[in-house]
C-alpha cells in the first residue's frame, strides 16, 4: 500500500498570554491509501491540534515549529496558503464532532454542500443543486430533494452529521479526517454514522484518521491505532496487537479504563495525576514520566521518537 | 414572508398604543393651565376659555383621550401658534429634510462601521484594529453639536472645502422639482447635476456628523461580533472544505455577524433621531428638529407634540423594518413549510 | 479584600489610558467641588471692551461676545453639569434598580406592568422624549434632571431584572430561605446587596450619557438659562461664532464636555472589569 499522509517530527506551538504552550512536539505517524487509523488519547493529548495542523487550520495564535507534513507527495509545511486552499475538501476533507454547530445556521444545507462543489471547480453552477441533492441521498438523507432546501436547526444531530459527511465527501477526497464525529450523538446514530462513514471509505478507496477517546470504537472500525499523549505520540500498532499487548504504560491504563463488556464500571481503572503543563514540559523528555508506575531513573533523558510507519512502536525506557 | 410582516406588525401595536398614550399625558402633564399654555404667552382669560372649549380641557380625562384618538386618526395635530399653519402641513413637508439627512448619516456611518469593524475582527492587534479601538472609545464621547461644530470651523472656515452651513440649498440654487421631497433624489430625477452637486455638498457636513456619532456603536457591535463568528464551529468547517478567505469572510461570517447588529440598529437608530436635533441646529437645517426647536422657544406646545408623536412613529416604523430585516437574514424565525 | 484591591491596582496601571481618566475624574471632582473659589474671573463680569479676545496669558480660554472670561465659565459650570448627571443617574440607579428587582423577583403580573412601562419608554428616540418631557413639565433644570431619569430608567429596570431573575433560585438564595428568612430579608438582605456591584457599574456606564443628554437639552435652549455657566449652553453661545472664525468661545466648553464623557465612559469600562473580569473588553 502507498503512503497518502506523512506526519513527521510535527512540533506545534500556541502563543498564549500564559506564556507558550507546546502542543504537539516531534509528532509522527503515517496512513496509507485507503487504511483507517485511529487517534486516540486523552483529552487535552493534542489529538485535535494534530489534525488541524494537517489541514492547515490552526487558529492564527499556533504555529508549526518544526516537523513535515507530506500529504500525497507535497509537503505541506511548505505549500503556499493557495495550494492548500486547493487541497482542503478535495483531496482532504474534516468532520468535526457536534455537527449541529459545524454547519452554517443560515444557509441551506443543499447551498453549503453547492459551495464545496463550486469551489472545487468540477461542476456547472446550475447543476450543483442536483448535485447536492445527489449527495444527500448518498448519504441516506431520506427525501433529499425537499431536505436540500432545509437549515441545519430543521435537521436533527445525526441528519447534521450525514449532511457534514456529505459536504467532506462532495469531492471525493483521498483522505477523511473525522475528529470525534460521534461526539453528541446517541448511540445508535453513532453506529449508524460511523457505519455510513466506513461504507463510503471502502467504496471509494478512501483513507480515514479517526480521532476518538474510545478504543473500543477504534478497535472496530480501524486497522491502526496511534496513541498520544500530552502532545507526544506514545504508541502506534495494527490494532489488534496494540490492543492485546499494548507496550507503553500509557496505553496500558487507557485500556483499562475503557468499557468493555463483562467488566463493571467500578472496575475501571482511572489514569492517575493529570496531563503536565504543556507551557513548563521540557523538551524531548517523556511527559508520562510524572503519572508512570515505571518510571525509572534513566527516564529524565531524551526519548527516541517513534519512526512513521505501520510498525508497533513505543516511545517508552521500560515497556511493557 | 406575509405572515411575518403580519406577525411583527400586530407587535408593533403596543408601541404604537403607549406611543399615543404617552403624547397625551405629556399634554395633560402641563404644569398650570393647559389651555393657557397652547394659547401661548400672549393670550387673554377669553381667548384662554376659547381654547379650552376648544381643546376639550372641559371635559372628563377618557372623553379627552377619545378626542385626541380622534383627531390623530384624522391627520390633526393642531396649529401652530406661531406660523398659524396646521402642524401636520408644516411637520410634512419638512419631513423630507431630516429624512435624507438621518438616511445618508446612516449610510455614511455604516459604509464605514462595517468595513472598519470587519478589518479590526480579521486582523486582531493590526493598525486598523487599534484605529477601531480609539474611533469606537473616543466617538461615544463627542457631543454631536460639538462635533458639527468643529467640522464647520475646519471645512468651512478654514479650509473652505464646503458651503456655509446654512440649509439645504445655497441661496444662488432653486430647490429641485418636488418628487419625493429628497433633494438627491429629485435634482437626479430631474436630472440636474448641478443641484445634485449642491445639494450633496450641503449635506455632507451634517450627514458626516451623524456618522460620526453613531459609528462607535456600530463598529463595536461589527468587530465584537465579526470575532464571535470568526471561532464558531461552522467557519472552521468552511475552511476545512477549502472555501477561499473572501467566500469565508462574507457569504459565511459576516452574514451570521449581522443580526447582532442589526439588532443594534434599533439603538442606534435612537441615537440617530435625537442627534438629528442637535444636527439640524448647528446647520441651521430646516427639518422637524429645527421645527421643534423654534417652537420649543417660542412655548408653542402643538407642534412639539406633533414633532414628538411623529419622530416616536417614526422610530416605531424603523423599528419595525429592522425586524423584517433580522427575518430576512435568520430563517429560525419562520420555519420554513 | 485584599485581592480586589490588588486587581483594582491592576487594572488601573495596565492601561496608562484608564489611570489618566481616574486622573482627569479627580480633577473634574475637584473643580465641581472648589471651582467657584479657583476662578479668576467673576463668571458672570461682562466687559464689552474685552469681547471676543482670543486666548492669552490673561484670559487662558479667551473671552466671550459679553467679555466674559471663558476659563472661568467653564469652571464654574463644572458643578451644575456634574449635579445635573449626578443626580439624574441616582434617580435612575434607585427606580430603575427597585422597579427590576420587584419584576425580576415577583414576576407575573409586577413584571408585566413594569415591562410595559420600560417598553413605551423606549418605543420613543430617547433625546426626543426628554425634550418632549421638557417641554410638558416646564424649562427648568430640575425637569431636566427628571427628563435624563426617565430616558435612563429603562437600561437599569432591564439589567436589575435580569441579574435578579439569574439569582432567584441560586444556592445563596434557596439556603437563605431555608434558614427561615423572609421573602422581604431575601430581597433585600441577600438579592439587592448581591446585583449592587452590577448596578454600580451600570450608573458610571451611563453617567458619560447622562452628561452628553443634559447639555444636548441646554444647547438646544432647554432647562438651564443665560447667563447661567454650563457646557451645553456656553458651546450654544459660540456655535454662530464658528463661522466667522471665532473658534475658542464653543471650543474650549465643547472640549471640556467630551473630555469629561470620555473620562466617565474609560471609569465605567475600567470599573466592569473591576467587578467582573471575565468580561474584559
Ligand atoms: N487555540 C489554542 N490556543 C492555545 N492552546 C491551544 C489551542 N488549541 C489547543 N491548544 C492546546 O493544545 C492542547 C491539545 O489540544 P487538542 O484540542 O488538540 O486536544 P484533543 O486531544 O483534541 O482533546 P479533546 O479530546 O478534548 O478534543 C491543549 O492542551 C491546549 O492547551
Ligand atoms: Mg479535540
Amino acid at each position: 500500500m502507498s503512503e497518502l499522509l506523512r506526519v513527521e517530527n510535527l512540533s506545534v506551538a500556541f502563543r498564549t498570554r500564559g506564556g507558550i504552550v507546546r502542543a504537539l512536539e516531534t509528532v509522527s505517524f503515517s496512513i496509507a491509501r485507503g487504511e483507517t487509523v485511529a487517534l486516540v488519547g486523552e483529552s487535552g493529548s493534542g489529538k485535535s491540534v494534530t489534525a488541524y495542523a494537517a489541514m492547515g487550520i490552526l487558529d492564527p495564535a499556533g504555529q508549526v515549529t518544526g516537523g513535515r507534513i507530506v500529504f500525497d507527495g507535497i509537503d505541506l509545511t511548505e505549500a503556499s496558503e493557495r495550494e492548500i486552499e486547493d487541497l482542503r475538501g478535495r483531496e482532504m476533507s474534516m468532520i468535526f464532532q457536534n455537527p449541529r454547530a459545524a454547519l452554517n445556521p443560515i444557509r441551506r444545507i443543499g447551498t453549503q454542500i453547492a459551495d464545496v462543489l463550486l469551489r472545487h471547480g468540477n461542476i456547472r453552477r446550475a447543476d450543483a443543486p442536483a448535485e447536492a441533492v445527489r449527495l444527500l441521498a448518498q448519504v441516506g438523507i431520506p427525501d433529499p430533494a425537499r431536505r436540500s432546501r432545509a437549515y441545519p436547526f430543521e435537521l436533527s444531530g445525526g441528519m447534521c452529521q450525514r449532511v457534514m459527511i456529505a459536504i467532506a465527501l462532495a469531492c471525493a477526497p483521498s483522505l477523511l479526517i473525522a475528529d470525534e464525529p460521534t461526539t453528541g450523538l446517541d448511540v445508535t446514530t453513532q453506529a449508524v454514522a460511523m457505519d455510513l462513514v466506513r461504507d463510503l471509505a471502502r467504496e471509494r478507496q478512501m483513507a480515514t484518521l479517526l480521532i476518538t477517546h474510545d478504543l473500543a470504537l477504534a478497535s472496530e472500525y480501524c486497522d491502526r491505532v496511534v496513541v498520544m499523549h500530552a502532545g507526544h505520540v506514545v504508541e502506534s500498532g495494527p490494532v489488534a496487537e496494540l490492543l492485546a499487548a499494548p507496550r507503553h504504560p500509557y496505553t496500558a491504563r487507557l485500556l483499562a479504563a475503557t468499557p468493555r463488556p463483562g467488566i463493571a464500571l467500578g472496575d475501571l481503572a482511572a489514569i492517575p495525576g493529570e496531563l503536565p503543563d504543556l507551557r513548563r514540559a521540557a523538551a524531548g523528555v517523556c511527559r508520562f514520566a510524572g503519572r508512570c508506575d515505571r518510571r525509572r531513573d534513566d527516564c529524565a533523558g531524551s526519548l527516541p521518537p517513534i519512526p512513521p510507519g505501520p510498525l508497533h512502536d513505543a516511545a517508552c525506557w521500560n515497556p511493557l | 414572508m406575509l405572515t411575518l410582516i403580519g406577525r411583527r406588525l400586530a407587535a408593533a401595536i403596543p408601541s404604537v398604543i403607549g406611543v399615543v398614550v404617552v403624547t397625551f399625558v405629556l399634554t395633560r402633564a402641563l404644569p398650570g393651565d393647559p389651555a393657557a399654555y397652547f394659547a401661548g404667552p400672549n393670550a387673554d382669560a377669553k381667548a384662554i376659555a376659547e381654547i379650552r372649549t376648544a381643546l376639550g380641557l372641559d371635559r372628563s380625562l377618557p372623553e379627552q383621550f377619545v378626542r385626541y384618538v380622534g383627531d390623530l386618526l384624522r391627520g390633526d395635530l393642531g396649529q401652530s401658534l406661531s406660523t398659524g399653519r396646521p402642524v401636520l402641513v408644516e411637520l410634512a413637508s419638512r419631513l423630507p429634510a431630516s429624512l435624507e439627512l438621518t438616511l445618508l448619516g446612516l449610510v455614511i456611518s455604516l459604509a464605514i462601521a462595517l468595513p472598519l469593524g470587519i478589518l479590526a475582527a480579521t486582523r486582531p492587534n493590526s493598525w486598523v484594529d487599534h484605529l477601531c479601538r480609539v474611533i469606537v472609545t473616543l466617538g461615544v464621547s463627542m457631543p454631536t453639536f460639538f462635533t458639527g461644530l468643529v467640522l464647520v470651523y475646519v471645512f468651512y472656515f478654514l479650509l473652505g472645502w464646503s458651503p456655509a452651513p446654512l440649509g439645504r440649498l445655497d441661496a444662488f440654487f432653486s430647490s429641485p422639482p418636488d418628487r419625493t421631497g429628497l433633494y438627491l433624489v429629485d435634482s437626479l430625477l430631474a436630472g440636474d447635476a448641478e443641484t445634485f452637486v449642491a445639494a450633496a455638498g450641503q449635506l455632507v457636513l451634517p450627514a458626516a456628523t451623524l456618522a460620526i456619532f453613531t459609528l462607535a456603536p456600530l463598529a463595536r457591535m461589527t468587530r465584537a461580533s465579526m470575532l464571535a463568528v470568526l471561532s464558531a464551529d461552522f467557519i472552521r468547517t468552511a475552511r476545512a472544505s477549502g472555501l477561499s478567505g473572501g467566500t469565508v469572510v462574507f457569504a459565511y461570517a459576516f452574514r451570521n455577524a449581522m443580526l447582532p447588529v442589526v439588532t443594534t440598529l434599533g439603538m442606534v437608530f435612537s441615537f440617530l433621531l435625537g442627534a438629528n436635533v442637535l444636527v439640524e441646529k448647528v446647520f441651521a437645517w430646516p427639518g422637524i428638529g429645527s421645527y421643534a426647536i423654534e417652537a420649543l422657544i417660542a412655548a408653542d406646545y402643538a407642534p412639539i407634540q406633533g414633532f414628538v408623536l411623529t419622530m416616536a412613529l417614526l422610530y416605531v416604523v424603523l423599528n419595525l423594518s429592522i425586524d423584517l430585516l433580522y427575518g430576512i437574514i435568520d430563517p429560525r424565525l419562520e420555519p420554513a413549510a | 479584600m485584599n485581592e480586589t484591591l490588588r486587581h483594582v491596582r491592576h487594572v488601573l496601571t495596565e492601561n496608562p489610558v484608564t489611570l489618566g481618566a481616574a486622573g482627569l475624574f479627580v480633577f473634574f471632582v475637584l473643580a465641581a467641588l472648589l471651582g467657584p473659589s479657583l476662578a479668576p474671573y467673576d463668571p458672570f463680569a461682562s466687559d464689552a471692551a474685552r469681547a471676543l479676545q482670543p486666548p492669552s496669558l490673561r484670559h487662558w480660554f479667551g473671552t466671550d461676545a459679553l467679555g466674559r472670561d471663558i476659563f472661568s465659565r467653564v469652571l464654574v459650570a463644572t458643578r451644575l453639569d456634574m449635579a445635573i448627571a449626578v443626580s439624574s443617574v441616582i434617580l435612575a440607579f434607585a427606580f430603575g434598580t427597585l422597579a427590576g428587582l420587584a419584576a425580576g423577583f415577583l414576576g407575573g403580573a409586577t413584571d408585566q406592568a413594569i415591562g410595559r412601562l420600560v417598553d413605551t419608554i423606549m418605543a420613543f428616540p430617547l433625546f426626543v422624549l426628554a425634550m418632549g418631557i421638557v417641554a410638558a413639565l416646564g424649562n427648568t433644570v430640575t425637569n431636566i434632571v427628571l427628563a435624563t431619569a426617565i430616558i435612563n430608567f429603562p437600561l437599569y429596570v432591564r439589567v436589575a431584572r435580569a441579574e435578579t431573575a439569574q439569582r432567584k433560585s441560586a444556592g445563596f438564595i434557596e439556603a437563605a430561605r431555608l434558614s427561615g428568612d423572609g421573602e422581604t430579608a431575601i430581597l433585600f438582605g441577600q438579592l439587592l446587596p448581591n446585583i449592587l456591584p452590577i448596578m454600580m457599574v451600570q450608573a458610571s456606564l451611563t453617567m458619560g450619557y447622562a452628561i452628553l443628554n443634559a447639555a444636548g437639552l441646554s444647547f438646544i435652549g432647554l432647562g438651564v438659562r443665560p447667563p447661567t455657566p454650563e457646557w451645553g449652553i456656553m458651546v450654544a453661545e459660540g456655535a454662530g461664532l464658528m463661522i466667522s472664525g471665532e473658534w475658542w468661545v464653543a471650543l474650549f466648553p465643547g472640549l471640556v464636555l467630551m473630555l469629561a464623557v470620555f473620562c466617565f465612559n474609560l471609569l465605567g469600562d475600567a470599573l466592569r472589569d473591576i467587578v467582573d473580569p471575565r468580561r474584559r473588553s
